[in-house]
């Protein structure tokens, strides 16, 4: 066990350098001069010299790449353009808006896949499974951030049961900022539960088939007590490859999902930062959203060994 | 009263008639054999019989076990029967356990869901039965994993399961087909016993005729869903009444007629040939391990010769097979056809590899299912300098499928249009078409039913007669090596431990592990002409 | 395969429209009306007009064809590099090859399209060609993975070990065995992708990193509608709608493909 965890752990590590290496070459080596980038049109010799000294990018990409990274690794992400702040105060206040969103949405979709499937498996054919999967074959065809639109029309504006927007702050206190965040949630988790609820429903269809499902019956164990004790957990093997999926898509779908309700979330940064060309924030806040991606991978692998013993006494 | 009593049991799918009023008892403390060829409806008897039909099955008649009729009663009862009154084991050993739980809570949990019993209880009780299909906890632990076992071992765990409440009815679903024949022998014995010591009944569905003229009080001969013959085993035997019957164990016990072989001159030469597999490391940066496969293996296999070489699975056989087909390169030594290496530095050579084709074990996955027939028994031409072209290459194909005996109309079909054992025959044409020096079989029969595979070895030794065939014959059933061989080579953890004419082999083994072998097949009671005619 | 056919039809006449929007909408949508705007749909404008005045049919029209061809070029990127990589990789299974391509795809996966598509705008500008490299890039690994394992899985059956007898190479056994196998899974997987790729492309336009106007998109209607939602709530349900409506119809079509098509089925049936 614990050489698989530092194997799947060397094989993160090489995976953020490499991801690292990337970044580093799409925002700062291929356009030629960040400087030139950002200042656009205002481009001049005296100003991008002492832009240049500000932002520390003087000195060649490889000396610049591994400030960038050791900065990183001591919570350094350089100083923003725009804000003239450091990206890590303005990544750690948007942070608290997106990784919760993230996690709530990651909450409520497994909440919802979960039950869905398992019953659809057990109902197969049935009316049941019949409508539960014309419901996620229309949840996986509703684009979250249209989605969004309507729920704010229909239970921020007409119910006024939630806001239509916005972000209190968690210093306002826990219930007021998971009211603000719930509706951004639905939105981003019910097209993920739609796919989640039919993997788990067609991965336990498949177990339903497997032999050892019938050594189960044999046993005389009634159809539910089969699913329930030995289909799930086996049907949950692939069901975590999806999870783990679906928190990179809830991550980045967050950012267009904090647009319609004007959260001040990571999205929101980008999008500011983007149109101010302020690269430095655009390339540590991508590096962020990547890393929480391949973290999220990581540790799904782990939870594959725990969930399957020929993985753990493998590796 | 029998134990069991099956009464006019009939059984469709949808529209199609699986079984036809099938009778058959079992009586306590004795073993009812139900046989036949695929498709005979046996499977789906037993499963009837358990009240686990598929979906859409819809069955009538009487299954009555102990007084209660099986198809009259409703699913909850019949799961507290399950396991209670009546268990099964199924063929598959290697998939019929949960992978994601140790063999421990999967014996108890049987236990469990039927008595009151403490978890405690049930694992103390687990752990006695376990014992008793002889997996001492010293050994096997509760705690172990289903793919910390072999075949052997987890088929004696499904077995454990079964029999925890020692249920007055065990249902064996081909228990030992997946296993080798020394742990067939086991795990037959082990069944044997249990019969006697639970004065348990037992119904064993097997296509195996020597393991049911060896092993069962009663046989039942099923074709096609119906019940052909059944009968107390000894007067079966001896007095056959159905000619289906006859056919089954006259095909058997088929013997084939090779002609005599030609003077012998080398072709294939075999030399101290190492075949390592890397191992996954021990530690993070260790050096990897490696398993040797084959271990300095020697043998020559001289022109128009029938060679046999059988071993258990895992003894190296396909490897050695690939490394002679010039698929894998070999560690050491080195293997020559008519002189020539088979490998010529890291390329296999072709000039060779077109004196050698191969027969594959099964005739589904053979062929590429997008292909006609006439692509498919053409591939070996791309070992051709010059492929045969238009009018010849037609020739050729007809040819090819005449020899095997197909229809050259035949050329101009896809493989799904053909059954088991005609696809085999297009695979013994793609074989010939290129007239190699040598054939290798490779378990070549051994997925067929009893009367096509004597077809297939008529044909073999037809072949031969026509043509100074050469053949290497790999199998692990031994019954088919010994009629189809010269010589036989035995290999046994990537050695060859024995080699030698076919009947000396045979009937005086000098290893003890072909000793042991041999004792481990079962046999076929010598029919007399009588009883088949 | 009720489905099937309801997929088709659907596609079919969304296709359509992109298509004859080539040689005429009921509107030219370059003529700005603003005091006709927000006009709810009636007999002159079936869909209603936007907030200046254009006619949303017109604009649906034109968007289907922004849609279908970020999504069908961007599919295509994805098989033409994804399926030989895929390939490629199992014909070297397990060699250090195989390695590289598959932990490549594992750090493609960790960018989703969005983050992508960042990426390029920050440096390059937004553009409709973005968001076509961007899926197209995120669809890479998943064609690679899906073919390497289909094709790992026929590398195991013994009509290539056959073929390999035969004295046929890797390249060869690859195009002539294995690709013909596993044509359905691929169509049947481009098909999801295709739809996947509609969604992306909406939700890129959307936040300005697809498609800029004067070309028409649903994603960026949504966004112009956004504000005008409680005035006129049709300029924000038709784009929406067909979006829906689109991606369920591809979505239907691809299950009723794999329900007809499932090698797993065919393999012996043709």
């Amino acid at each position: 066990m614990l050489r698989y965890a530092l194997k799947r752990l060397l094989s993160l590590t090489i995976s953020l350098i490499i991801a690292s290496i990337v970044i580093f070459a799409v925002i700062e080596v291929i356009p030629g001069d960040v400087v030139r980038q950002i200042l656009g049109e205002a481009y001049r010799e005296d100003t991008a010299a002492a832009l240049r000294t500000e932002l520390g990018l003087d000195g060649g990409p490889v000396s610049r790449y591994f400030s960038w990274v050791t900065g990183m690794l001591t919570g350094d992400f350089g100083t923003s353009y725009t804000y003239r702040t450091p990206v890590a105060d303005l990544i750690s206040d948007r942070i608290g808006v997106s990784l919760p969103l993230a996690i709530y949405a990651l909450v409520l979709s497994t909440l919802i896949a979960f039950p869905a499937g398992i019953y659809a498996a057990s109902r197969r054919g049935g009316a049941g499974d019949v409508t539960v999967m014309g419901l996620t074959q229309l949840g996986v065809a509703i684009p979250n951030f249209w989605f969004a639109m309507i729920m704010v029309l229909v239970f921020a504006i007409n119910l006024r049961w939630f806001p239509s927007g916005g972000f209190p702050g968690w210093d306002k206190g826990f219930w007021v900022s998971m009211k603000a965040l719930t509706l951004p949630a639905i939105a981003l988790a019910l097209p993920q539960a739609a796919i989640l609820a039919r993997v788990m429903r067609s991965s336990l269809l498949d177990m339903l088939g497997e032999d050892f499902m019938r050594t189960a019956r044999a046993k005389g164990l009634t159809r539910r007590q089969a699913l329930w004790r030995h289909g799930v957990r086996n049907a949950l093997i692939p069901v975590l490859t999806i999870i783990g999926l679906q928190f990179a898509f809830l991550l980045a779908g967050g950012i267009i999902i904090e647009q319609v309700f004007y959260l001040p979330g990571l999205g929101r940064l980008i999008f500011q930062a983007i149109s101010a060309r302020d690269l430095i924030v655009v390339e540590s806040v991508v590096m962020l959203l990547v890393f929480l991606v391949i973290l999220v991978n990581f540790t799904v692998d782990l939870a594959y060994a725990a969930v399957d013993p020929r993985l753990r006494s493998r590796a | 009263m029998s134990l069991l009593e099956v009464e006019n049991l009939t059984l469709s799918i949808g529209e199609t008639a699986i079984l036809r009023d099938v009778e058959l008892t079992v009586e306590a403390g004795q073993i009812s054999a139900i046989t036949g060829e695929s498709g005979s409806g046996k499977s789906m008897t037993a499963l009837a019989i358990m009240g686990l039909l598929p979906r859409g099955a819809q069955a009538s008649g009487r299954v009555v076990l102990d007084g209660v009729d099986i198809l009259a009663t409703p699913e909850n009862t019949l799961c507290q029967m399950r396991g209670n009154d009546m268990g099964m084991v199924f063929q598959e050993p290697m998939t019929a356990l949960n992978p994601v739980q140790t063999i421990g809570d999967q014996v108890a949990e049987a236990i469990l869901i039927h008595t009151q019993s403490t978890r405690a209880d049930a694992r103390r009780q687990a752990e006695q039965t376990l014992k008793r299909v002889g997996l001492p906890p010293d050994r096997f632990p509760l705690t172990r994993y289903p793919h910390e076992l072999s075949g052997g071992q987890r088929q004696r765990v499904v077995i454990a399961m079964a029999i925890a409440l020692r249920p007055k009815l065990l249902i064996a679903d081909e228990p030992t087909t997946a296993l080798d024949v020394t742990t067939q022998a086991q795990i037959l014995e082990l069944l044997k016993e249990l019969v006697v010591e639970f004065n348990m009944g037992l119904l064993m569905i097997t296509h195996d005729l020597a393991v049911v003229a060896d092993f069962a009080d009663q046989i039942v001969v099923m074709k096609h869903g119906d019940v052909v013959e059944h009968g107390a085993t000894g007067h079966l035997l001896r007095h056959m009444t159905h000619p289906y019957t006859k056919a089954l164990f006259a095909a058997s016990a088929h013997a084939v007629d090779l002609p005599p072989r030609p003077d012998p001159a080398p072709l294939l030469q075999v030399q101290n040939v190492v075949r390592d597999y890397p191992t996954p490391r021990k530690s993070l940066l260790g050096p990897a391990g490696k398993f040797r496969a084959v271990d300095d293996v020697s043998f020559e296999l001289q022109r128009g010769e029938r060679l046999g070489l059988v071993g258990e699975s895992g003894c190296g056989k396909s490897t050695l097979t690939r490394a002679i087909l010039g698929l894998e390169p070999v560690q050491g030594g080195q293997i020559t056809l008519d002189g020539a290496s088979v490998f010529s530095g890291k390329k296999p050579n072709l000039d060779i590899r077109r004196k050698m084709q191969v027969v594959f074990q099964d005739p589904y996955g053979s062929f590429n299912p997008r292909h006609r027939v006439d692509r498919l028994v053409t591939e070996p031409f791309h070992l051709l300098p010059e492929p045969p072209v238009g009018a010849d290459r037609d020739a050729r194909i007809a040819r090819a499928l005449s020899d095997v005996g197909l229809s050259p109309g035949d050329s101009t079909k896809y493989i799904h249009e053909f059954s088991g054992g005609q696809r085999q025959r297009i695979a013994i044409a793609r074989a010939l078409i290129i007239e190699p020096a040598l054939i290798v079989f490779d378990e070549a029969v051994s997925a067929l039913d009893v009367s096509v595979r004597a077809q297939v070895l008529d044909l073999i030794a037809d072949l031969c007669r026509k043509r100074p065939l050469s053949y290497l014959f790999i199998s692990h059933d031994l019954s088919v090596v010994r009629v189809v061989t010269d010589r036989v080579l035995v290999m046994k953890a990537g050695k060859i431990v024995e080699q030698g004419a076919t009947e000396d082999v045979f009937t005086n083994p000098q290893h003890p592990y072909t000793a042991q072998l041999i004792a481990a097949a079962p046999v076929l009671p010598d029919l007399t002409a009588e009883a088949l005619s | 395969m009720k489905g099937l056919w309801l997929g088709i039809v659907i596609s079919v006449i969304v296709i359509a429209l992109a298509v004859i929007s080539f040689v005429w909408t009921p509107y030219d949508i370059q003529v700005l009306d603003v005091p006709n705007k927000l006009h709810p749909p009636d007999a002159t404008n079936l869909l209603g007009t936007d907030h200046f005045g254009r006619d949303i049919l017109s604009m649906i029209m034109l968007g289907a064809r922004t849609s279908i061809a970020v999504a069908l070029v961007a599919v295509g990127i994805g098989m033409a590099i994804g399926v030989p990589l895929g390939l490629w990789a199992a014909a070297r299974r397990g060699s250090l090859l195989d390695e590289v391509i598959m932990r490549g795809n594992d750090l493609i996966f960790a960018f989703p399209s969005l983050v992508i598509a960042i990426l390029i705008t920050a440096v390059f500008g937004p553009s409709a060609v973005n968001a076509i490299i961007a899926i197209g890039i995120f669809n890479i690994p998943v064609f690679a993975r899906l073919t390497r394992g289909a094709a790992l899985s026929l590398w195991e059956r013994d009509f290539i070990l056959a073929a390999r007898v035969c004295g046929k190479s890797a390249f060869r056994i690859s195009w002539e065995h294995i690709l013909p196998n596993i044509t359905n899974l691929m169509i049947v997987q481009g098909t999801i992708q295709f739809s996947l790729g509609i969604l992306a492309e909406a939700a890129l336009s959307y936040v300005g990193l697809g498609a800029q106007p004067p070309t028409a998109s649903w994603g960026r209607m949504l966004a112009d509608a956004q504000t005008l939602v409680t005035l006129a709530p049709h300029v924000a349900l038709v784009p929406g709608l067909a979006i829906v409506v689109t991606v369920l119809g591809l979505n239907l079509m691809g299950d009723g493909l794999r329900d007809r098509l499932d090698p797993r089925v065919r393999a012996d049936r043709t």
